[in-house]
């Protein structure tokens, strides 16, 4: 059985149908894409499927348990965590700050008002884990907001990876990104997959090609395609669509 | 700043702020003040302290919160006059009476921010302003409750009597450094982190999976509870309660305190705001009527030119002097007209 499923989501902005019947599953494991052109819905998805909007019709599972509608926070404890396409990062906290603030740990202790955080190498210990992994090793004292970019985008995954998650939702994890940190930040993604069961949407089609084990290409609010990467590459809907670039 | 900071129980500013406040008393004469005046600035330091947590810390303007402190200042007269004379009963009284009004209201506002919230804050202290002045057989209507006794401090083997000033002010005093010490802790406890981290992004907050709702309502009804501590302090200094602190202009003081002296970068902006306003009243009031036209006329200059007040412009001066760019521990950064716009 698949770890997270959408099935039949209808999402609309008053008379603005967004997403017609998004019929989605995502295995344990495995990383899957999202793809689809501007427009097409794919963020609007991804704010159903972490609770941002309520579906006006469908249902949202996650581990055989019913989580439509449900508020963000709700979502997030369960093991659901998200970066954003647009970044959203504690901008005036240095870069261990945003990460500890993530931890299940401190947010279980939120309303401890006696507990000093700069002295607890628990939370420290943890923290130091994910800036490993995200490759921010050696930052965690500047401001977020003085990042470069790249390392934006890099620690906008890592407060997503903070929580521990069992599935990681990627909003558009390379954009506005040069080739060269895109490049990194697909290593960074390939290493992360051994972890992780993984969501991404991209429009970048090289870089999900190279990643996903399977990829659902979303049009029109539905989605129009499913498979692995050399099954879509087959598929004359998504050659006539706007995967031409890849031949 | 901040986590990673020092976040010590006692800190040097926090020793050098207590060691100039314990000799004021012996100095404060020969300089040309007079004794009260202490007391006053050291009651409205620790109301503009526990405003700046909501404002400062958490990015959440209250124009409003003079009502607490009016909250306070009656239930501790109230308290003394009807019930029993106890310093530390009355206290408490003021901190619960002020809490449960400010929990009830955040219950109210809490799902909102920036302007809206703003908006709203006035409007309920407005209601509580009214009902002060209207409900004559409880607060006494416009005149106020009188002759409210200062009780003694009872330590059990020593009590002190605070009939003198200056005794007044070691007691206020020392409710100060319990106040400072306990929200020092508090700005570098996880939740002092999460009320930040709410401030900067609160879709984040909510999608990293905290109760966004429920830190801004305890936020809230905490920074009420020390209004109304100070409230009932100033019910006691002034010897009665009145309709006037409820006001909308006294809700502006301790926004103007906190702003000019820097709450959005320093824990310590409040209480020099504080001071700076008693000696801007008492110094230019004794030149013109109209000092608090130029005081409003700072007040501008600084939110235009200087936001991040006096705190601020100490910490470039330093930070030029030193040759470094570090803010300092535990600064709430961000801006006034931030926390507007949200």
């Amino acid at each position: 059985m698949a770890l997270f499923e959408a099935q039949a989501i209808h999402k609309r902005f008053g008379d603005q149908v967004v997403l017609e019947e998004i019929n989605l599953d995502f295995e344990s494991g495995k990383l899957s894409g999202i793809m689809g052109p501007n427009g097409a819905g794919k963020t609007t998805c991804f704010n159903v499927l972490t609770g941002r909007y309520k579906p006006d019709r469908g249902r949202v599972v996650f581990n055989g348990q019913d989580i439509t509608g449900l508020p963000p926070r709700t979502i997030a404890r369960k093991g659901i965590s998200r970066s954003f396409q647009i970044m959203n990062l504690f901008d005036d906290y240095s870069v261990l700050e945003n990460i500890l603030i993530a931890l299940p740990d401190v947010r279980q202790n939120g309303f401890n008002v006696s507990r000093n955080l700069a002295r607890d190498s628990a939370a420290a210990d943890q923290a130091a884990f994910v800036l490993a992994r995200v490759g921010l090793k050696g930052h965690e004292h500047e401001s977020a907001k003085n990042l470069s970019y790249g390392n934006r985008r890099a620690l906008e995954i890592g407060v997503a990876l903070a929580a521990d998650p069992r599935i990681l939702f990627l909003d558009e994890p390379t954009a506005g990104m040069g080739g060269e940190a895109t490049a990194r930040l697909a290593e960074l993604i390939q290493a992360l997959k051994e972890h992780y069961t993984i969501v991404i949407i991209e429009h970048d089609m090289r870089f999900l090609f190279g990643l996903a084990d399977r990829i659902s290409v979303i049009h029109w609010g539905q989605v129009i395609a499913q498979g692995t990467p050399d099954e879509l590459k087959a598929n004359k809907w998504v050659q006539a669509s706007n995967l031409g670039m890849l031949q | 700043m901040g986590l990673t900071g020092s976040g010590a129980l006692i800190t040097r500013p926090m020793l050098v702020t207590f060691a100039i406040l314990v000799t004021l008393p012996l100095w404060i004469e020969p300089v040309g003040f007079y004794q009260y005046l202490g007391v006053e600035i050291v009651i409205w330091m620790i109301f503009a302290l526990g405003f700046n947590l909501l404002l400062g810390y958490t990015g959440l303007p209250s124009f409003g919160h003079g009502a607490y402190f009016g909250l306070g200042a009656y239930a501790f007269g109230l308290f003394q006059l009807n019930v029993v004379q106890n310093l530390w009963l009355g206290l408490m009284a003021a901190v619960v009476i002020a809490a449960i009004g400010g929990a009830a209201v955040a219950a109210f506002i809490s799902h909102r921010r920036g302007i809206y919230f703003a908006l709203l804050t006035i409007a309920f202290g407005q209601v509580f302003w009214f009902v002060s002045i209207k409900w004559h057989k409880l607060t006494g209507g416009e005149d106020g409750l009188l002759n409210i006794p200062r009780p003694s401090m009872d330590f059990g083997v020593v009590e002190f009597a605070l009939s003198d000033n200056t005794a007044l002010f070691y007691c206020v005093l020392g409710v100060f450094a319990v106040v400072v010490i306990g929200l020092w802790r508090l700005v570098h406890s996880p939740f002092g982190k999460v009320i930040q981290a709410i401030k900067q992004n609160e879709m984040r907050a909510s999608f990293v999976g905290y109760n966004v709702w429920l830190y801004k309502w305890a936020v809230f009804t905490l920074s009420a509870g020390i209004a109304g501590l100070a409230g009932g302090l100033f019910a006691m200094a002034q010897e009665s309660a009145y309709p006037d602190v409820m006001s909308l202009h006294a809700s502006g003081f301790v926004v103007m305190m906190t702003l000019v002296g820097g709450g959005f970068v320093s824990f310590w902006g409040p209480v020099m705001g504080a001071v700076i306003f008693f000696l801007a009243r008492d110094f230019l009031g004794s030149l013109t009527e109209t000092w608090l036209l130029w005081y409003g006329l700072m007040f501008m200059g600084m939110v235009l030119f200087k936001p991040e007040g006096v705190a601020g412009a100490w910490q470039d001066w330093m930070g030029r002097l030193l040759g470094k760019q570090d803010k300092g521990d535990a600064s709430p950064a961000g801006g006034f007209v931030a926390s507007l716009k949200r």
